[in-house]
């Protein structure tokens, strides 16, 4: 089974940041959620493997205050 | 209307006996019966209505429910009379975003669907009932109480002249979504009921889309909702309108109301007429067993599933077609009574394909909460430019047979095969030199020979019960490259034309293994 990598990975963490803001700048809130939507389809299909994809979702949801479900 | 007979045997003292009765003259109740009768199994079919199903229900019928339709002997006037079509269109808002194609290869006798209203398919399917004197079909006959017995089952049937007693060996409940049968039993089907509120109008105009599945999410003359068309035959539509959870059912049914929905979907010079408009509601449901002792349960009865994917009589009539061969072989004394326990599993894991395509198709189309939305447009906005995003797009996963996977009626693969219809699937038709190969596989048993049988083969398999026809193909060309046996192979298919089980090399002791285990019979090795 193929894990979801966590250690670091991008080779220029900051440009990366830097990167991901800018590309939010100026938009109304409403297109930046639609904008983020769309990132996470385009980078889950270039990921591929859904095995990795759920681990992600996991721990992403794990880490958010007031999950129900997770208590 | 369909008349009220008075038969002998409701005046019987003791109540009318008979093999095999079936509960509900709808498409999956005749198909079954069908099925059963043109084997010579005598059956009595009851329904409390005095008419076929009428106003806006199944339009779209699927290759293999037509497949099944052509083994019971009446495929052909159904594909003759029906609109047949294979390309999908999406729309969002001002734009096609792709299109799809449900039959891209040539070499099959019927095609992706047909459009046909559902009263005219249940009118040609009566018109081959009526012609089988095994069938006993009896309208205006209301089914009231049932009891299981040692024997089977007993039922009180209530009809305009009194009532009286029927009972049967084996009872299927083919009584639909509301079944009387499953309640008197005690038993449920549960499941999701879906919020969104649909108008659902069948309109007659003359107009010149092409004979294709048409679906629009938020277009600009329905905003904020999806409208699904399709053609049928003799110039009239099906316009399907989503509403969603908040619309008045009676209010939306006012022509007043319908007219300037379905004149902005064609424009202000579009003329037209109002054939049957209703507003519905959808669920996904099952019962949790297919089967009660004497008691099996087929079609909307056993199974609910919203039409997004036409897998609600399309999925019912693949349920005859998994019990009418087995129900034969246990009355003949062909195979054990547990071969009917094989229907529920095989049609109960069928309908748990057909429920979660259809939910996951709902939960697209009405999506549920503002995030659901986002990603759904999302997904929309992407598809048109990126092949990823057309494959996330869900207006309905379109009915397709189930592969019987695990089915203790399989024999699994003992040798490598790199194509074709796995033990468990359904076969796939190609074209023979007069004809079709799914046409030459009505007679039950049929083992596939693809080259040349050995000596000696035939006789093999000769004494076998029911027997298996042999049908001979070519082992180079299309049927042999869609069975993966170019080389020569072998297939053993049961009545329903599922594959039992598959062979490169001849083995007649291997085969009646096959056979034997296919009808959960002992001497299967
Ligand atoms: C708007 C809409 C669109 C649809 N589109 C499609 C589609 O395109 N493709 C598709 O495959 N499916 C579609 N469906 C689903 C399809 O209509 C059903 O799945 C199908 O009718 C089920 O057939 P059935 O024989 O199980 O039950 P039914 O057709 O409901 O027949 C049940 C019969 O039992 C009889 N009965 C009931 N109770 C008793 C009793 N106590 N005694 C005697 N008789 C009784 C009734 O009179 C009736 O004739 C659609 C449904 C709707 C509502």
């Amino acid at each position: 089974m193929s894990k979801l990598v966590t250690d670091p990975n991008i080779g220029a963490p900051d440009d990366f940041y830097a990167a991901l803001i800018d590309a939010h700048r100026g938009l109304p809130e409403a297109d930046s959620h639609l904008l983020n939507a769309r990132l996470i389809l385009l980078l889950a299909n270039h990921i591929g493997d859904l095995e990795v994809l759920r681990q992600a979702m996991a721990l992403a949801r794990a880490g958010v205050a007031g999950d129900k479900a997770a208590t | 209307m369909l008349r009220y007979q008075h038969w002998p045997d409701q005046d019987a003292a003791d109540g009318a006996r008979h093999a095999v009765a079936i509960v509900g003259a709808g498409p999956v109740g005749l198909a079954l019966a069908i099925d059963l009768a043109q084997a010579g199994q005598p059956v009595v079919v009851l329904d409390q209505d005095d008419r076929l199903s009428d106003g806006s229900r199944a339009i779209c019928f699927a290759k293999r429910t037509l497949e099944i339709f052509d083994r019971l002997g009446c495929g052909a006037p159904m594909v003759a009379e029906g609109v047949s079509w294979h390309t999908g269109k999406v729309f969002f808002r001002d734009d096609l975003v792709y299109s799809f194609d449900l039959l891209p290869e040539p070499g099959h006798a019927r095609p992706a669907f047909i459009n046909l209203s559902q009263h005219r398919l249940e009118e040609l399917l009566l018109h081959r009932a009526e012609a089988l004197p095994a069938i006993s079909l009896r309208w205006q006959q209301r089914v009231t109480a049932v009891e299981k017995t040692a024997e089977g089952a007993r039922l009180t049937v209530a009809t305009p002249d009194g009532e009286y007693r029927l009972s049967c060996r084996t009872l299927v409940a083919a009584d639909g979504a509301r079944s009387t049968v499953r309640g008197l039993l005690g038993h449920e089907s549960t499941g999701q009921t879906f919020h969104d509120r649909f108008l659902i109008a069948d309109v007659r105009m003359e107009a010149d889309f092409p004979p294709e599945r048409w679906f629009w999410f938020d277009p600009p003359f329905h905003r904020g909702q999806s409208v699904l068309l399709h053609r049928q035959p003799d110039n009239v539509w099906r316009v399907d309108f989503q509403l969603g959870p908040d619309a008045d059912p009676a209010a939306e049914r006012a022509p007043e109301r319908v007219i300037p929905r379905i004149q902005a979907l064609l424009g202000p010079q579009a003329k037209f007429s109002l054939l049957w408009v209703s507003v519905y509601t959808f669920a996904c449901a099952r019962m949790a067993r297919f089967r009660d002792g004497p008691v099996l349960f087929a079609g909307d009865c056993a199974h609910r599933v919203s039409p997004f994917g036409a897998r609600g009589a399309n999925g019912g009539v693949q349920d005859a077609d998994n019990l009418g061969w087995k129900l034969r072989a246990v009355l003949r004394g062909q195979a054990p009574d547990w071969l009917l326990d094989t229907y529920a599993d095989e049609r109960e894991a069928a309908a748990d394909e057909n429920i979660l395509n259809s939910t996951r198709s709902t939960d697209f189309i009405t999506p549920k909460g503002a995030i659901s939305h986002l990603f759904r447009d999302a997904v929309l906005g992407l598809a048109r430019d990126h092949g990823f995003a057309r494959r996330l797009v869900n207006s309905g996963r379109l009915s397709l047979p189930a592969t019987y996977d695990g089915s203790a009626l399989n024999t699994p693969d003992a040798d490598a095969f790199e194509a074709g219809p796995r033990p468990g699937a359904p076969a796939i038709d190609a074209p023979m030199e007069n004809g079709w190969l799914l046409d030459a596989t009505h007679g039950g048993f049929t083992l596939l020979a693809f080259g040349a049988l050995p000596d000696g083969a035939a006789q093999a398999l000769g004494d076998l019960v029911p027997p298996a026809t042999v049908v001979t193909l070519p082992a180079q060309g299309l049927a042999a490259e869609r069975y993966g046996a170019r080389d020569g192979a072998f297939y053993l298919l049961r009545p329903d034309q599922h594959v039992c089980a598959r062979w490169r090399r001849f083995d007649a002791d291997a085969v009646r293994a096959a056979h034997a285990r296919a009808l959960c019979r002992d001497d299967a090795a």
